[in-house]
């Protein structure tokens, strides 16, 4: 048996409200390429930052054993001077910054008083001719596509004398040619250099294509080991690892009346605003009828956020095109106002940055979408609003002491609902929920499922964007998959399972030129 | 009374108290001048400016930490405008006043579209301002001062020259008792207002405070402003910068605690995405208050020269610096969202009688404006580590 380089043992953190990882173990051998799969929020990146120190020793439980010794990392660098270097899936790379720059950026040449300009270059050569990247040192990150990044990311981390490399969704921004060539990398490295990684993904043809041993994380824990040539490495048997769990009553009953179509958008195009030419949203048509809970299912940066938001208002994107059909008439919604006004609202998965003002009491956050209902010729009946918000307190059952209370001191469920209120008192006919039980505990979860339910017996449509498949099929009449800005399958609740629904986006990452139709 | 409660308490009146021990330690120094019936009016005339022009700040700052450094440059460039249009070209005074309002509003307008529209960072567009109409103020006046001494009008009207306060319809003799009857007048509006609102928060089922924090809250109140109408009735009266004042500091408070647009302005500043997601125009909101700024330095333009009886071009220096330093002693966040006109004003008397009372002791000018910087420092420092929870240092 080779040397075990890091052992994770009895990891546990937990976040205020929810244990986010719970007795978690892992076990890496040197020279091996580890994968960590799990569904969204399985814990997957907070046991990587617990082992980078991003989390710092103390504010989780369990050890880290990393080359024979117990390790307490305090701090990012504690942990890259011991050799493990995590490279995260936003790439921190400084745009206007040459390559050679970024690579030794915090770990400059030369002495404090100057730079060795000539021996970073030449240092930074060497270590780009590894991972086989052409570019001049000199070119700027910026004038590189997102594949060469990664490249330099990778050649950064072997600049620190990585022993162990983890990388979170290194393929998720790249295409097929590009996702190929990194993973050969890393096989190269793992032969030439014995170079040991972990590598976080959700693309599980890759997975499989590059690991040594697959490590299934759900809900917090470690499930399974599997170990190539011994156990079976198929897609199917990971899915089957992953999302295992039985569909007891965490979800409440509801008899569904759905009625007549209330929203339909045709010929959805919509493209990302910063790279031009990047289509985010590809030539989607959904619709949603009244009474209906719709689920559009799908994985992380497969375009749902992009979609519901470029629908509400044009709040995302560029160079929308199609058309918005509301109770059959067609509707331009070109502000977020105009949206709100035709019976939109969207309640965002980013509750802190996009939804709440959390400096702010929980009354005013839940009039804030519908002001002119508390007020009269702007001038607010405070009375009024709070009575408002003391109702949706008791409907939704927020606990807080009084809706005085600044929203930034509610735990993650409160705060969720507080949202929902908010967009509830707006009054709409359609709600999309975008991921509306991200970072909330179990109990909490229950509760809002239970507002839903109300909310479309209440005959109004809810479209809900969720990453959870369980919550999809347990929550929806209908399911819409999207993958890589595509619908690409559409489900009768009767008929869905996770395994179909993970086979409906594998198949279209693995089949992009046959869906060019 | 529990121990977390005198500790909100405190910490929700930080500097009502600051402000009480400031006082009390400069009648100590001073042995009792500063509460001088002079000194309590010259306050007012002297600080009039300051709380205008804080007053606009606070909507800059209270929609993300923004400043406007132009408004010192404004003052100035309004008052040389207006004082050469009433002198040299004997437009009437009202004429004069309407196309200063204008002059101040447009030119609020101007940078607030760069700021709200083509999103230029505020600090450079009013940098820019700051510097061109300081330019062009000493352009228009060549370099001069222009005196409006004999505008006694306009002057009076704005609180400048020997004749500047409220007439006194009773005729009291050592007492100015219109000046008295107001302050007991509006001693009693509050006290009623307070009871009405208590008694309708009642009805809707608010958590009321305790009512002998009400009561004692209605006391102090009253006490302070029968204490403050009789100490300037003691002095002339009512200076009439003081309406002025007043009016700025009614509206300006009603509008950004009690309407829709003042609402946005706090939404904006705690978090401009999420308003913009609730279908608010935050653009607008960015453009009203630079505009609004540009309308309130007109007025505290219109005040400064007429309290100076001239105009000349370094009016209205370090102007922004009085207005953004008591704004953020007076509570308002350096990241926006948070900020009260009360606030604020409460911030301007503190600068306010940190220079009156150094200057009665004979403290050099220079040293002055050290304590100011201190004073300043101290205040957001306080701000910051207690809103982080009493943490002093963040770790990296």
């Amino acid at each position: 048996m080779k040397k075990i380089l890091l052992e994770m043992k009895n990891i546990t953190k937990t976040f205020p409200g929810v244990k986010a990882l719970d007795n978690v173990n892992l076990q890496v051998e040197e020279g091996e390429i580890h994968a960590l799969v799990g569904e969204n929020g399985a814990g997957k990146s907070t046991l990587m930052n617990v082992l980078s120190g991003v989390y710092p020793y103390g504010s989780y439980e369990g050890d880290i054993i990393y080359d024979g010794k117990v390790c307490q990392f305090n701090a990012i660098k504690d942990s890259e001077e011991k050799g493990i270097v995590i490279i995260h899936q936003e790439l921190a790379l400084i745009p206007y910054m040459t390559i050679a720059e970024n690579m030794f950026l915090g770990n400059e040449r030369g002495n404090k008083v100057k730079i060795n300009w000539d021996e970073t270059n030449v240092l930074a050569r060497k270590y780009l001719d590894i991972v086989g990247l052409k570019e001049s040192t000199q070119t700027l990150i910026k004038d590189i596509g997102v594949g060469k990044q990664q490249l330099v990311e990778i050649a950064k981390a072997l600049s620190k004398d990585a022993n162990l490399l983890i990388l979170d969704e290194p393929t998720s921004s790249l295409n097929e040619t590009d996702s190929r060539a990194l993973l050969d990398l890393l096989l190269k490295l793992k032969k030439e250099r014995n170079l040991t990684s972990i590598i976080i993904s959700h693309k599980l043809n890759e997975v499989s294509y590059v690991a040594d041993k697959i490590t299934v994380i759900r809900d917090g824990s470690t499930i399974e080991t599997l170990t190539k040539g011994v156990d079976d490495f198929s897609e199917s048997r990971i899915i089957k690892g992953m999302v295992g769990r039985e569909l007891s009553d965490r979800f409440p009953k509801r008899e569904s009346h759905v009625g007549e179509v209330s929203m339909e958008v045709k010929n959805w195009n919509v493209y990302h605003p910063l790279h031009k030419d990047r289509k985010v949203v590809d030539d989607v048509n959904i619709y949603v009828r009244k009474g209906e809970v719709l689920g559009i299912s799908g994985l992380m940066g497969a375009g749902r956020t992009e979609l519901a938001m470029s629908i509400f208002g044009k709040s995302y994107g560029e160079n929308i095109s199609g058309e918005i059909y509301i109770n059959g008439q067609k509707v331009n919604l070109n502000t977020v106002s105009s949206a709100i006004k035709h019976g939109l609202a969207y309640v965002t998965e980013d509750r802190k940055g996009n939804g709440l003002i959390l400096s702010n009491p929980i009354k005013t956050n839940t009039t804030l979408a519908n002001l002119e209902a508390v007020s009269s010729k702007t001038v607010i009946d405070k009375h009024k609003e709070y009575s408002v918000a003391v109702d949706y307190k008791d409907k939704l059952k927020t606990k807080c002491p009084t809706v005085e209370q600044n929203v930034g001191n509610l735990s993650g469920g409160n705060q969720q609902k507080v949202l929902l209120a908010k967009w509830m008192f707006a009054d709409p006919e359609i709600l999309i929920l975008d991921e509306p039980t991200r970072g909330i505990d179990v109990g909490a979860k229950y509760e809002i499922y239970c507002i839903i339910n109300q909310l479309v017996a209440e005959g109004k449509s809810v479209i809900m964007i969720s990453s959870e498949l369980p919550e999809i099929l347990g929550m929806c009449d209908r399911i819409y998959v999207m993958n890589e800005g595509k619908m690409v399958g559409e489900l009768d609740a009767k008929d869905a399972t996770q395994e179909k629904i993970m086979t409906y986006i594998l198949q279209s990452a693995g089949n992009k030129e046959e869906n060019h139709e | 009374m529990n121990k977390n409660s005198v500790l909100g308490f405190l910490k929700k009146n930080t500097m009502i108290i600051v402000l009480i021990i400031v006082v009390a330690f400069f009648s100590w120094r001073t042995g009792g001048a500063i509460l001088l019936p002079m000194n309590v009016s010259n306050l007012i005339s002297q600080n009039a400016y300051v709380f205008v022009l804080a007053t606009g700040m606070l909507l800059c700052i209270l929609t993300g930490g923004n400043i406007d450094l132009s408004v010192g440059s404004v003052v100035c460039f309004v008052g040389a405008v207006g004082a050469l249009l009433m002198v040299n070209y004997g437009v009437p005074v009202w004429v004069a006043i309407i196309i200063m309002i204008c002059i101040g509003t447009l030119i609020g307008a101007f940078q607030g579209f760069w700021i709200a529209f083509v999103r230029i960072p505020p600090f450079i567009v009013t940098l820019a301002g700051m510097l061109a109409f300081r330019g062009l103020s000493n352009v228009a006046l060549n370099g001069l001062t222009v005196s409006i001494k004999d505008k006694t009008s306009f002057v009076n009207l704005f609180g400048g020259g020997a004749d500047c306060y409220v007439r006194d319809i009773f005729g009291g003799t050592n007492l100015n008792l219109t000046c008295l009857f107001g302050g007991i007048l509006a001693a009693s509006v509050l006290v009623l207002l307070q009871i009405l609102s208590r008694s309708k928060k009642r009805a809707s089922g608010y958590d009321l405070e305790p009512i002998w924090a009400f009561g004692a809250k209605l006391v102090a109140l009253v006490a302070i402003i029968l204490a403050f109408s009789y100490k300037l009735a003691q002095h002339k009266g009512i200076p009439t910068v003081f309406i002025w004042v007043l009016v700025v500091v009614i509206i300006y408070g009603y509008i950004t605690s009690n309407t829709t647009v003042g609402r946005y302005f706090y939404a904006v500043g705690g978090n401009e995405k999420a308003t913009k997601l609730s279908g608010i125009d935050t653009n607008k909101v960015y453009f009203l208050a630079y505009t609004n700024m540009g309308f309130l330095a007109a007025l505290a333009g219109m005040i400064t020269i007429a309290r100076l009886t001239s105009a000349q071009p370094t009016y209205g220096q370090n102007y922004e610096m009085d207005a953004i330093g008591s704004c953020f002693i007076g509570g308002a966040s350096a990241y926006g969202g948070i900020g009260t006109v009360p606030g604020v004003i409460v911030g301007a008397v503190l600068m306010g009688v940190i220079n009156l009372g150094m200057s009665l002791m004979g403290v050099d000018a220079n040293m002055q404006k050290v304590v100011k910087g201190a004073v300043l420092l101290a205040a957001v420092i306080f701000d910051v580590v207690s809103k982080r929870g009493g943490k002093f240092v963040v770790k990296n």
